[in-house]
């Protein structure tokens, strides 16, 4: 602060100052490294040091396998470089698969301590390692799993259910996912390099404040966020674009498939929310870089201010995570059971309800905070409002199952889990949203059941069964059904395990994240706890088991039809499996909700001549490139090395801009090329139909 | 629209292949003008937290100057006259690209961007001052509210003149294409908006900001 104005500060107040101080006096090393010495390499922790040999051990292997098999070029021409809404949709799913393990550790990890640290005991896990661990599994669960195969699912399977070849913007979509992988590569390098934030999935000030939390933890936690965010809102955009402007000719908005509406509704969502997750996280980034006062305690700082601004996104990020699982099982429970889906106009406005209502809830993150009887009656009652609209759902669920010819396979199985699971999760929800009965349960363990009661049963049962469901149109080839069934059978039991002591332990007033306890008789109910998580990872197992036994048994399973179900009722299942580049030859034209089933029952017979040249965008690196780049730059940033945040900055900036000079996107696929691929199509109907 | 239509479907079924798909090719309609119009909303948002912060913040003065003490209305109106000539301005450019004018269109774009930038600079003038005078945003809730609220404005003016730059070499390059219009056409919502946000700055800070409290 320069000297002598007459607004001075009038007493000292220098913690602000990392940049004052590093103008001080000009040092090259700390120009170029900033923060970031040797200290920053955690070797004196064991568990981090193993956990580090086995990932580089791992990654080296890996990295020697593709080279081994020569599939560089491959992956970087077919899957990187990749504008395929489909192939897009896949990545993401494998993104939020291997960030499923890494949260997964974190959780086993804090079920072990807590189930061992009691009396003289201290566990394993020395407080400042558990705090990150807390928070890192909340991050990851949350924006590196649960948000990337959500945004996959609808990756994948819009654009063929509303009878397009691609997103609205394909360029985007390619760099809206590297922009999320970046963010989670930011998230993984701080448990090698430094340390994540010690403050809980959503950082509250002051104690994410620059005062209380110097180091770079916090810092890894902002430009991850910030930088995922950044993509997750792109995202928005374009398939709110997608689905307005390029659904096929007859399908108006009330002909959608019930999946592709909940995918609007979430779209939406993301639009109005994001803008704000992206300026609280730039308000907390500006009081730790240039020592603003948003949210410290002193010179009019407001730190609830932070905490209703995070909430007003964060609450509608639930919904973000949930509605398009709601599209999933209405899908699955149609097709299970072989009837059109019950109420469909009840399950979009539903949807449209829910959509609105989720803005309207916030405050019950945070009842406790004193805003009076008033305030906390008026968002008691609108939370309990919400969960009208989804009891209808169940509702319609039931009745569509309701004299049905239900086949109960593996999509189905993870369908009723979740009917049965997320009516628990949300019973327990409406007592949490009495703000009476909050005051008691506020941050405890009962508020942790909760919340993974309906996240677990909602969001990742509703994966589960979109994966096993879609996966013989992304693949051409169906999951082992056996393999499957363990899986749903160590999740569902694993779940109820793992957190109905939680139930318990919180009503008998544990909090949250401690890593300690000296009350023995709360010990038994960890230690069933810590068995549950053990099912659930084997639960995981089984899942991945089951990846790679349907692989070797593929020409077993081969999905020759399109239709592998039988059922099929929505447009995806008109078309190859796996679809072709350009999804369908002709645009199909649409008469009814489920027009797939529509086009069977008429009788409806493919053409195989009259082919036309397809218009197609072209593929491109610039996506990764300043995504690449951004990654930098947050790491600059997170370590102080202002030179080479400055170099990084400029770089994508110029990138970005040279990107916008390239005027040549698209290319036309050849009418014989698609003639080529429709008659190798005909060929595999007329031998196996 | 293709002239290519499909001949005939070899074994004809039961109902007309045509009734479930459209022949030859299909235009898809094209999405980015209101794509354009979606991400400004989201951008409208970011605003929104930003006002609202300076509503919780704005009478958070901490021992420090408040509203009444630092702004100078003259310069503020100045600038807001810069801003929204170059509005107008745009428009000029806009009403050219229409008659296929390269010139002109470009030569509008031009003013606009000397507006855009002479507002920038009072903008800066203005806030140099202020942090020579102490009146940094580190001083107190409020002009921390302050500054990130009028700084993210000036912060969106400066890229749309990047923009602009950039737009002015295509059009040199390219001429009025189709694909430059559009960007002609994205960069005008930009800027309207922009001078938009700025009446609710300059109402909601400036003008009641002086306001006896």
């Amino acid at each position: 602060m320069p000297p002598g104005g007459k607004y001075d500060i009038p007493i000292h107040h220098a913690l602000w100052a990392p940049v004052a101080k590093m103008s001080d006096h000009f040092d090259l090393t700390k120009l170029i490294f900033g923060r970031l010495t040797w200290e920053a390499i955690p070797y004196h922790e064991p568990i981090l040091v193993a956990t580090f040999i086995a990932v580089a051990l791992g990654g080296i292997a890996l990295l020697g396998a593709l080279t081994y098999f020569r599939v560089w070029g491959y992956l970087w021409k077919e899957w990187f470089t990749s504008i395929d809404h489909k192939k897009i949709g896949v990545m993401y799913m494998v993104l939020g698969i291997v960030m499923l393990l890494r949260g997964f550790s974190d959780a086993i990890m804090m079920r072990i301590q807590q189930a061992i640290a009691f009396g003289d005991n201290a566990g394993y896990l020395p407080p400042h390692h558990y705090d990150q661990i807390f928070t890192a599994h909340g991050v990851i669960m949350i924006f590196f799993v649960a948000m990337p195969f959500v945004v996959g699912l609808m990756n994948f399977v819009v654009p063929l259910q509303i009878g397009a070849r691609d997103v609205a913007f394909p360029f985007l979509n390619n760099f809206s996912y590297w922009m999320t992988v970046a963010g989670a590569v930011l998230t993984m390098i701080s448990l090698f390099v430094g340390e994540f934030a010690k403050t809980g999935w959503l950082a509250y000030p002051p104690l994410s404040g620059i005062m209380q939390s110097p180091d770079v933890g916090v810092d890894y936690y902002i430009w991850a966020l910030q930088i995922a965010g950044v993509g997750t809102l792109l995202s928005g955009v374009n398939f709110t674009v997608t689905i307005i402007k390029m659904r096929a000719p007859g399908m108006s908005l009330m002909k959608m498939p019930v999946f592709t509406w909940t995918a609007l509704c979430t779209n939406i969502l993301i639009v109005a929310a994001f803008p704000i997750l992206t300026a609280v996280l730039a308000m907390l980034t500006l009081d730790r870089y240039l020592g603003t006062h948003f949210f410290t305690n002193d010179l009019g700082g407001n730190a609830m201010m932070y905490i209703n601004l995070i909430w007003i996104w964060g609450h509608p990020e639930v919904y973000i995570l949930i509605l398009p699982l709601f599209g999933v099982f209405s899908e699955i429970v149609a097709t299970y059971s072989g009837k059109r889906l019950f109420g469909y106009t009840s399950m979009v406005y539903a949807t449209v309800v829910i959509t609105v209502l989720s803005y309207l809830v916030w405050l019950h993150h945070f009842f406790t905070m004193g805003s009076g009887a008033s305030v906390n009656s008026f968002f008691g009652i609108t939370t309990m409002i919400i969960s009208i609209p989804t009891g209808a759902k169940i509702f319609n669920w039931l009745f569509t199952m309701y004299r049905g010819r239900i086949k109960f396979e593996v999509p189905m199985l993870w369908t009723v889990g979740f009917m049965i699971t997320f009516v628990i999760g949300g019973m327990t929800g409406v007592l949490l949203a009495v703000p009476p009965a909050d005051f008691v349960l506020h941050n405890s363990l009962f508020l942790i059941a909760h919340f993974h009661n309906v996240i677990i049963g909602g969001v990742v049962f509703g994966v589960f069964a979109a994966i096993t469901y879609w996966y013989p149109k992304v693949f051409g080839y169906k999951l082992d059904p056996f393999w499957g069934k363990c899986s749903f059978w160590f999740w569902c039991i694993g779940f109820y395990f793992a957190f109905m002591p939680l139930y318990v332990l919180g009503l008998m007033g544990v909090t949250r994240r401690i890593n300690h306890f000296d009350d023995p008789s709360l010990q038994i109910w960890f230690i069933v706890a810590a068995f549950g998580a053990f099912l659930i990872a084997l639960g995981i197992a089984s899942f991945l088991i089951q990846l790679v036994v349907s692989y070797r048994k593929r020409d077993q399973n081969r999905d020759l039809t399109g239709d592998p179900w039988g059922n099929g009722r929505t447009l995806e299942w008109s078309t190859s499996s796996p679809p072709p580049q350009y999804n369908y030859a002709f645009t199909p034209r649409i008469h009814d909700t489920d027009s797939w089933w529509q086009m069977k029952q008429e009788g409806f017979k493919r053409p195989e001549s009259g082919f036309v040249a397809i218009h197609m965008p072209k593929n491109t690196m610039a996506g990764m490139l300043l995504a690449g780049l951004c990654t930098a730059f947050g790491f600059a940033m997170i370590w102080h090395m202002w030179l080479i945040a400055g170099v990084s900055f400029a770089t994508m900036l110029i990138s970005a801009i040279v990107h916008t000079f390239n005027y040549d996107r698209d290319y036309y696929i050849p009418a014989e090329e698609v003639e080529r691929v429709e008659s190798e199509r005909t060929r595999v109907l007329a031998n196996n139909v | 629209m293709s002239d290519t239509t499909v001949t005939a479907n070899t074994n004809q079924g039961a109902a007309e292949p045509s009734r479930f798909l459209v022949p030859g090719e299909y235009h898809v309609p094209q999405g980015t003008l209101l794509g354009f119009w979606i991400y400004l909303m989201s951008d409208c948002l970011i605003f929104a937290s930003l006002f609202a912060t300076y509503g919780v913040l704005g009478r958070n003065y901490a021992g420090g100057p408040s509203g009444a003490d630092i702004f100078e209305l003259p310069l503020v109106a100045l600038n807001t006259t810069f801003l929204l000539i170059s509005s107008i301005t745009y428009g000029f450019a806009v009403l050219q690209m229409q008659q296929n004018k390269l010139r002109g269109t470009m030569l509008w774009l031009v003013i606009t961007g000397l507006f855009g930038a002479a507002f920038i600079g009072v903008e800066l003038y203005e806030f140099i001052g202020l942090i020579n005078e102490g009146a940094g945003p580190q001083r107190s809730g409020f002009l921390t509210a302050f500054f990130s609220l009028v700084g993210t404005h000036g912060l969106h003016v400066t890229f749309g003149l990047v923009w602009m730059v950039t737009l002015l070499l295509q059009l040199k390059k390219h001429g009025l294409i189709h694909e430059n219009k559009r960007r002609v056409f994205c960069l005008s919502m930009f800027w309207h908006f922009l001078d938009v946000v700025w009446i609710g700055v300059f109402t909601f800070v400036y003008l009641m900001g002086v306001l006896p409290a």
